[in-house]
């Protein structure tokens, strides 16, 4: 494989890595707040790229995507209100079922609102055709995009949750929800803020990543597996986990792809999720005892 | 005795319609009807494992494809090309094989369906348990979505795979003579035939779980659902009981995928979709979970609703609001709602509590 | 030959040493108890010996068999019951059902001859159901052996999930605070039990947080102070024991 080669698997995987990384942390706020592990997660990034390339004609590029990540934040929170909010002490199967029928009737109004369709965003700067060099690699500069807004949300989140007064009520109620609680802090609006951040997050990846991957109404299914098997990957809960695993798979995959025919791809990252749920289900990153506590 | 009368009234509602639909010239629901009953083969093994074992499986249209795929592959494939070879020889020998002419009058040497069915199911429970023995160690999300990704490898496998006709399926998969004069096919004038076939396989699965359910073993079961610890502690060897129900589910799976292709002559990549394997879940927990009666009712009646196109394009759609309505309202299925609880039977949303995962 | 040997049994979690180094045995036919402060590491003891957790080094020897780090229910196949602290019912299953679970390891039956219904299961369950009917009226709840265990007082559960441990036909039965949430009269009411299952031949270790109950019914007493034994000896002896004195009453 030639230099040239490598660079360019490198940043294929890289790009990937980074929206499963993103994918991956919108499950972790989700699970963190509530114990849930969000199986329609994958749904916000299709709504994301699906609402903004809709908008797109009746506005400017930015503030279409600044509406569909709005938009896809106002579904995440209806989604919790509407289902979730309510339910008292709800077992872990009842909620497995629940998210994955909320992503069921979220596929299917994609597909009777925008048809089976393989859409996309136009590319922010230049087209299809413009790249730049990097170390002799020919780069498509959405990589960058992509790679650049997904490194901000991550940074974004960061200082969200150390920073501020509502991140340190998130940590609180994740960290111990009777104390928390008896502190004044109303969990279940935090529970709701959690998923407006995580659809939020993944409507904006859904936007940066469309020019590239295309958007489809039935893209949800694949990034929710991969972006678990990240979100385990990294140890459950652990968002700087999550990123090392993402790049991780991401790179894992496009390199895959010069040894196995592409129709496997996907079977390989599903082969290594299960891998690492039967070998070391708290993750590569974090210890048995470690993933018992929950950090964002 | 007493075991077999109580599926006496059932069997009289089989009959029943059999002759309503033919009285009324509508034996064409009867078509339905029979693939609805394969379906709810897989539904009620589906039952056992989540209901009473306490295990979601999000993959059991893998274990459906396995049985239907490798059956329609062994059945369909010529081997008259390498008819020398050792292997085909040896396994003519066995009485594995059968001659023919397919549509141009070419010789056809295949596999007999009774020989790739069972080998196709043994294919099915060795893999549950080369998959259930690490996958049933995990718990809850893990759990979950353990079964899901095996339940997509199957589904990206079947679409990849040149061998197994990758996006269209395989066809032309021939009738299965399961005895002289019983023959799984979906001609119409077998439609009777076919339909008594599917219900007797029907029943006689339903039969030999309510003995399960009934049994030491089936207390054990309900054991683990209700505390996995205590249950343990009374000498269930749980990981034993848990992996056998797996397996027996696949298996029952694996039968239905069989017959359902030679029903239909043939098999695609959309049996093994994910979309599938949450519709069983779906229609499992409109059962009530821990009620083999209801996911057998359910599953015949929501499987020829979706089969007839009562629900147009909104099929999965329906499917998804069912599971959500259900699990919010009544997690113990619409049946429990109608009926008062009886005793000895497992309550799902009360005896599982939040576990940490 | 004691009937169960704990040597040197070490836990720890993380830097917390639940079980430090506790050393003791039980003797055939021994009523033994063990008390402690809460936190003293009882619960885990039990845990340990029952195989629920697995100890971080030492021994637990049962019958003369080591069996630490075993599965519970190859433990329980050896002859260990347990109940525990807060009532572990079988949700959803009746007080029968649930005493005839404890008879789990007395059957044989499996899948296929479940599911065939086979001849030689009928008389394994009828001899089942008979037990545990007999349990439970030596326990004086048969009247509530088609009720929903879970729906039944707590004084009714800890009597079933008795019969369910008695239904093991143990030859060790560990008892994690029978008398919790018990009145004054179901207290002694368990006393005279616990004597009855003594006599039937079992030997019991119990934890115990009423005084009164341990100082009557036990022959031994360990007393765990932070996951360390700080004394064993019999009643009158503990009862006198300034260490003891010291961690119940404060210096």
């Amino acid at each position: 494989m030639t230099a040239e080669l490598f660079v360019q698997y490198l940043f294929a995987g890289i790009t990937y890595g980074s929206i499963y990384a993103i994918v991956a942390i919108g499950f972790n706020i989700i699970y963190n707040t509530t114990g849930i592990i969000n199986f329609a997660q994958g749904e916000f990034v299709m709504l994301g790229g699906m609402i903004a390339i809709s908008l797109l004609p009746l506005l400017p590029l930015p503030l279409a995507i600044g509406v569909a990540v709005a938009v896809t934040m106002l579904i995440g929170a209806l989604m919790e209100m509407i289902f979730i909010r309510w339910l008292k002490n709800p077992s872990v199967l009842r909620m497995i079922i629940i998210t994955i029928g909320i992503s069921i009737l979220t596929r299917e109004a994609a597909i009777h609102i925008w048809g089976e369709n393989i859409r996309a965003l136009p590319y922010f700067v230049g087209n299809e055709i413009s790249t730049i060099s990097i170390l002799g690699a020919r780069i498509s500069p959405q990589v960058l995009w992509v790679v650049g807004v997904c490194g901000v949300m991550v940074v974004f989140l960061h200082l969200f949750f150390q920073a501020t007064s509502v991140g340190r009520e998130m940590r609180a109620c994740a960290a111990n929800r009777m104390a928390a609680i008896l502190c004044g802090i109303n969990p279940r609006n935090m529970v709701t803020l959690s998923f407006v951040l995580s659809a939020g997050m993944g409507a904006l990846a859904g936007c940066v990543m469309s020019p590239i991957t295309y958007s489809q109404y039935d893209m949800g299914t694949g990034l929710a597996i991969k972006g678990f098997t990240v979100a385990i990957l990294g140890g459950l809960g652990n968002s700087g986990g999550a990123v090392a695993a993402g790049l991780l798979l991401g790179a894992i995959e496009a390199f895959s792809v010069s040894v196995v025919p592409l129709a496997f791809k996907d079977a390989i990252s599903i082969a290594i999720l299960l891998l690492i749920l039967f070998v070391r289900p708290h993750g590569i990153f974090g210890s048995a005892e470690a993933a018992r506590l929950k950090t964002f | 005795m007493k075991r077999l009368l109580a599926l006496l009234p059932l069997v009289l509602g089989v009959i029943l319609v059999q002759i309503l639909a033919t009285y009324t010239g509508k034996q064409f629901y009867l078509t339905q009807i029979t693939m609805a009953a394969y379906y709810s083969l897989l539904i009620i093994g589906l039952c056992v494992l989540m209901g009473y074992a306490g295990q979601i499986s999000l993959g059991h249209a893998g274990f459906f494809a396995i049985g239907g795929y490798l059956s329609a592959a062994l059945t369909t494939r010529n081997l008259v090309v390498i008819k020398s070879a050792g292997w085909v020889r040896l396994l003519d020998a066995c009485g594995f094989l059968q001659g023919g002419k397919d549509s141009y009058g070419g010789d056809l040497l295949v596999v007999t369906p009774w020989a790739s069915a069972i080998f196709a199911v043994l294919v099915a429970a060795l893999i549950a348990v080369v998959i259930g023995i690490p996958v049933l160690k995990l718990k809850g999300h893990y759990l979950a979505m353990a079964t899901l990704g095996f339940g997509i490898i199957i589904y990206r496998l079947a679409l990849a795979s040149p061998w197994l006709g990758q996006a269209d399926g395989i066809a032309g998969v021939p009738p299965f003579v399961v005895l002289p004069g019983l023959v799984v096919r979906g001609d119409a004038a077998d439609r009777v035939q076919n339909y008594y076939i599917a219900w007797g396989v029907l029943l006689l699965g339903l039969f030999l779980l309510l003995n399960l359910i009934q049994s030491r073993v089936g207390r054990a079961l309900r054991a683990i659902h209700g505390s996995e610890e205590a249950a343990d502690a009374m000498g269930v060897d749980i990981a034993r009981f848990k992996l056998q129900s797996f397996v027996l589910s696949a298996i029952f799976a694996a039968i239905a995928g069989v017959l359902l292709t030679h029903f239909n002559g043939g098999i695609g990549p959309s049996e093994a979709g994910v979309m599938k394997s949450v519709r069983f879940v779906a229609i499992v927990a409109v059962g009530g979970m821990a009620h083999l009666w209801g996911a057998l009712i359910m599953g015949v009646a929501l499987n020829f609703l979706s089969l007839r196109g009562v629900f147009g394009s909104y099929d999965d759609a329906v499917f998804g609001l069912i599971l959500i309505v259900i699990m919010l309202f009544a997690p113990n299925g619409i049946l429990n709602l109608l009926a008062s609880p009886k005793k000895g039977k497992v309550n799902p949303a009360q005896s599982e509590t939040r576990q940490e995962v | 030959m004691a009937l169960l040997e704990i040597e040197n049994l070490h836990r720890r979690f993380g830097g917390l040493h639940a079980v430090n180094n506790v050393c003791f045995s039980v003797q055939t036919g021994q009523i033994k108890a063990v008390i402690g402060p809460n936190g003293a590491g009882k619960t885990t003891l039990f845990n340990l010996v029952a195989g629920a957790l697995a100890p971080s080094s030492g021994i637990v020897r049962f019958q003369g068999q080591e069996i630490q780090g075993k599965r519970p229910c190859y433990i329980a196949a050896s002859g260990l019951a347990r109940t525990y602290q807060n009532i572990k019912m079988f949700a959803g299953m009746t007080a029968l059902e649930n005493v005839m679970v404890g008879c789990h390891l007395q059957g044989q039956s499996g899948f296929l001859s479940s599911m065939l219904h086979a001849p030689w299961t009928w008389d394994e369950e009828r001899r089942i159901r008979k037990k545990s009917m007999e349990l439970l009226e030596l326990l004086e709840i048969a009247e509530y052996a088609q009720t929903e265990a879970t729906s039944l007082a707590f004084g009714q559960q800890r009597a079933v999930e008795l019969a369910r441990a008695l239904a093991m036909q143990p030859a060790l039965l560990l008892l994690d605070e029978p008398a919790a949430g018990l009145n004054i009269y179901e207290t002694a009411e368990v006393a005279r039990l616990i004597s009855k299952i003594r006599a039937m031949g079992i030997t019991v270790l119990l934890v115990e947080h009423d005084m009164s109950l341990v100082m009557d019914i036990s022959d031994e007493i360990v007393v765990l102070c932070f996951g360390e034994k700080i004394a064993e000896d019999v009643p009158q002896a503990i009862q006198q024991n300034p260490d003891v004195i010291r961690i119940y009453l404060g210096e």
